[in-house]
């Protein structure tokens, strides 16, 4: 125990750090935007929503970070809860268009003229209202993280095994989302959009509160996470990361606790996701690919796994090479992501994070123990 | 009898073809002059009744294109200069002018194709008296029937006799319905109804649905149909089981090697399916090698490909192990990671090298085609993959129960540590298993190079499905291997007709989500005392 309290007044004062740098950031370049363009500190559009694409990222590999790195979950598919948010956003979106949609009709998105339907699926319902749809953002990830959580850590499924059903869920809701009669726009997804709160998607000034919203609501999130990981709460997550058996035989319920960080972190990803739609502009199925749950991990990873900071650190700077490699050497961003994954598993265990304080073997401190396996089975 | 036979054949088909007027010189041939197809189709009928030499020369001439009309209804056969009377078959001169060919239109065609039906009815071969029959049989035209009473009357062999009864109870069936007719009604209804297949059920309907029709023949028609939906119903049931097992086999191919390597490492090799696109590549490579060296040997590329595919992929795999995977025992989360990140460089290697779009893999004259089972169709290829897997699976058996390595990873798999302390080398093992795993996906995009498109995301396209069955199946567990791949292969084609191919999809996946859940170990868990973790 007092390993660990001494991990997380570490991790403490980085994420406070964090969290403070994330929004001057966001604020500073949200200022540069609304600069005059001639002005030599001028942030253009493209350089905002990148900003703001890379803060959303972020959240999702926060909340990655918060069941991986602090209660042993490795998900291969949080990008079902993004995606999630992302529609239930776009859903308020795309009814705020009204009678400006290509076809004109002032109740029905134009997906569902194209398609000919006559009157709004029930699950449309009240989605023209933004306290709805923000209600829809945080309530429908987090209900299925709690079915899904609930079913699956009472009966003890763990390890690979969970790695395999998190990504198949994410793949089930892709292909659901792909289908035109799902109600969900299909293969093109929900685009278009015009405004929100009555406020100019495209103006800057709506550009730059949003990004300043987004980093208000990473560095919340980051503190919040801080909070939980700092807590007794946090210590009995790691207790159930590092042993769930003896936790259990301690008397805890370690799957109640891992439903409880599950269904938060399935809510932080959601918004990660909401924030991502009105930023990107579109959201369609391909959120849902495993790929993306997959490369949120290695956002982690290269972070530092544990450490909170480290997931946002990693987001940013892997994006940011995305950014980059995409721009420039298009072919090799593959090979670039690949190498990523396996140069960060082989030779930087506890990502950049961990180059800060070089983690001996046997170090009571290592801020990322392995889950350990257990005694008498195999690794 | 002959020529009665024949006069009502031509009486039937001047009704059914609707003769307006037919021409002053009512010979049998004066029909071909005129420039009214329907005149032309019953000249060919009377010309079929006719029977004279020179009516066969005209009709032959007709069907090559060689009969041509000249002035005042005169018929010439034209051979290059020569010319022909075609009614008398003297050798005449072609005239200079006003010589213009009879035309052939579709129904011509078909008028002439009936007359050829007719011819080989008479035919001294069997199988052609059978091909006539089954022509009669499609067409239930009602002019036939004469021909076919007289087939029938003088028919010997049982097969054919079948043929022609059947094509006779169409053609009665599909006449209107007569007085004194329901007898022979009757009896054609139940005739087809033992034919089934979708022509006699088609026919049937209409029987059924004629308000016309005595109420009896109505009512076995009725019958009938119901019969011949429940027969095709179940033949579409067990074509779709077909699929299912060929699914299923597919499968059980990927996910085989898949379950070795979980099962003696616990770790789950996410480059697996680029390892069976290797192995589809590697076919290709063959394929183009052997075109280009021996050539002879062509038919059997696929063959060779087969175990150059497992080595390949086996070497690369013990490859793998070596220089990435035993860096990261004890944390198989991380292994997950890092060989998910190899098959990202894997595949854009493989772009590279061959670029993003699909290669043909050619399927060897020996496994194209189908083979009908009663209503089944089976694809020769599938076939063929169903007959490999099975292979596949009982020589892996013999491997694991029979020889030392077997037992070597069978005790790795159950103990690890207890394994070592046993003497077992367990880093060779794992090299070894982890190989076998490779080599066994390469086996798998061997098969898959058959009956799937060969480009560098063939993997992705597998390997969630195949995680599937082995934590659906469980670990260590051959048999669960198999029984989770054909579950998932059946379930899937099985829901898919009526709930559409994406929707069976998500509802398997979503099936064995909640299987899992209740059974966290799969179907066939390791039963051991350890707690599990």
């Amino acid at each position: 125990m007092n390993a660990f309290s001494c991990q997380s007044a570490r991790s403490f004062k980085s994420v406070i750090w964090t969290a403070g740098l994330v929004l001057l950031a966001a604020i500073v370049l949200a200022v540069a935007s609304l600069l005059p363009e001639s002005s030599p500190l001028h942030a253009s559009a493209f350089v905002v929503s990148l900003a703001g694409k890379y803060l959303a990222y972020a959240m999702l590999a926060l909340s990655v970070d918060l069941v991986w790195g602090f209660a042993g979950i490795l998900t291969l598919g949080h990008a079902a809860f993004f995606g999630l948010g992302g529609y239930a956003m776009g859903m308020y979106l795309m009814r705020e268009i009204g009678a400006r949609g290509a076809y004109g009709d002032a109740n029905l998105p134009d997906f569902m003229v194209f398609l000919s339907w006559k009157s709004l699926p029930w699950y449309w319902c009240g989605t023209d209202h933004f306290a709805w749809a923000m209600m829809l953002v945080l309530v429908v990830p987090a209900l299925l993280a709690g079915v899904f959580g609930w079913l699956a850590f009472r009966s003890r499924v763990s390890g690979v095994y969970l790695s395999i059903i998190t990504q198949a869920l994410t793949y089930a809701l892709m292909l659901a989302f792909f289908q035109n009669g799902f109600g969900f726009g299909g293969n093109n997804g929900l685009t278009d959009f015009k405004d929100i709160l009555g406020a100019d998607l495209h103006a800057p000034a709506t550009r730059a509160a949003l990004l300043v919203a987004t980093g208000i609501a990473l560095a919340a999130s980051l503190l919040a996470a801080r909070f939980i990981v700092g807590s007794r709460f946090g210590n009995l997550l790691v207790a159930v990361r590092d042993s769930e058996n003896r936790t259990r035989f301690l008397g805890y319920r370690p799957d109640q606790v891992k439903l409880l960080v599950w269904i938060f972190s399935a809510m932080l990803a959601a918004v990660g996701g909401a924030l991502y739609v009105t930023q990107v502009g579109i959201i369609n199925p391909g959120e849902f690919a495993p790929a993306n749950s997959i490369e949120s991990v290695i956002w982690v990873a290269v972070g530092g796994r544990g450490t909170l900071s480290g997931a946002v650190l990693g987001a940013i700077l892997v994006n940011f090479g995305k950014t980059l490699f995409t721009a420039w050497l298009p072919e090799f961003w593959l090979y670039g992501l690949g190498l990523l994954f396996i140069c960060t598993t082989l030779f930087l265990p506890n990502g950049i994070m961990g180059l800060w304080r070089p983690t001996r073997k046997n170090d009571p401190e290592d801020i990322t123990p392995e889950v350990s396996a257990p005694e008498g089975e195999h690794p | 009898m002959r020529k009665l036979g024949l006069a009502c054949l031509l009486a039937a088909l001047c009704m059914g073809g609707g003769l307006g007027g037919a021409s002053a010189r009512a010979d049998d041939f004066s029909g071909l002059a005129s420039p009214q197809f329907d005149d032309v189709s019953a000249s060919i009928t009377a010309l079929a009744a006719n029977g004279s030499a020179q009516a066969d020369a005209a009709l032959q001439a007709l069907e090559t294109h060689h009969l041509f009309s000249g002035a005042d209804g005169a018929l010439f056969i034209r051979a290059g200069e020569v010319c022909q009377n075609a009614r008398t078959g003297e050798a005449t001169t072609c005239p200079e002018e006003g010589l213009k060919p009879v035309r052939v239109n579709n129904r011509i065609r078909k008028a002439l194709a009936g007359v050829q039906a007719v011819r080989e009815l008479s035919a001294q071969q069997p199988a052609e008296r059978i091909k006539a029959a089954e022509t009669f049989y499609a067409r239930h035209d009602a002019a036939f029937l004469p021909a076919l009473d007289r087939a029938l009357s003088s028919e010997k062999i049982p097969a054919v006799r079948e043929k022609l009864m059947q094509a006779h109870a169409a053609t009665v069936l599909a006449q209107p319905p007569a007085e004194g007719a329901q007898a022979a009604r009757l009896k054609a209804v139940g005739f087809l109804a033992d034919v089934g297949g979708l022509e006699a059920r088609g026919l049937l309907a209409g029987v059924a649905a004629n308000v016309g029709e005595a109420p009896e023949v109505r009512h076995a028609a009725q019958s009938a149909v119901s019969r011949i939906d429940w027969h095709l119903r179940i033949w579409s049931v067990l074509q779709n089981a077909f699929y299912g097992l060929s699914y299923g086999s597919v499968l059980l191919l990927a996910a085989t090697g898949l379950a070795i390597t979980f099962g003696v490492m616990g770790v789950i090799n996410m480059a697996h399916g680029e390892m069976m696109m290797i192995g589809a590549y590697v076919t290709w490579l063959v394929q183009q090698g052997i075109q280009m060296t021996v050539p002879a040997l062509e038919p059997f590329a696929l063959l060779i490909a087969i175990p150059a595919a497992f080595v390949v992929c086996g070497g690369l795999g013990v490859v793998i192990e070596r220089c990435l995977i035993r860096f990261l025992y004890g944390r198989p989360l991380e292994t997950l990671l890092a060989t998910w990140g190899l098959s990202l460089v894997l595949q854009q290697v493989t772009r590279s090298l061959f670029g993003p779009t699909n290669i043909a893999v050619q399927t060897p004259a020996w496994l194209s085609g189908s083979l009908a089972l009663g209503g089944l169709d089976i694809t020769l290829n599938r076939l063929a993959i169903l007959v490999f897997a099975g292979l596949v699976l009982g020589g892996l058996m013999l491997v694991l129960r029979r020889t030392p390595l077997g037992l070597q990873m069978r005790a790795v798999t159950q103990n690890r540590r207890m394994a070592a302390l046993m003497g077992i080398r367990t880093p060779k093992v794992d090299a070894l298993a982890f190989g076998l795993g490779a080599g066994l996906a390469g086996l798998a995009g061997v098969a898959v190079s058959q009956i799937d498109n060969v480009s560098p995301n063939l993997g992705q396209s597998y390997i969630i499905d195949s995680f599937m069955v082995v934590v659906f199946g469980g670990v260590g567990n051959l048999w669960g291997t198999l029984a989770a791949a054909m579950a998932l292969g059946m379930g899937g084609k099985v829901l898919e007709p009526t709930i559409g191919a994406v929707s069976a999809k998500i509802a398997i996946l979503v099936l064995v989500i909640a299987y899992i859940q209740r059974h966290p170990r799969g179907m066939f868990p390791v039963r051991g005392r350890g707690i599990e973790s």
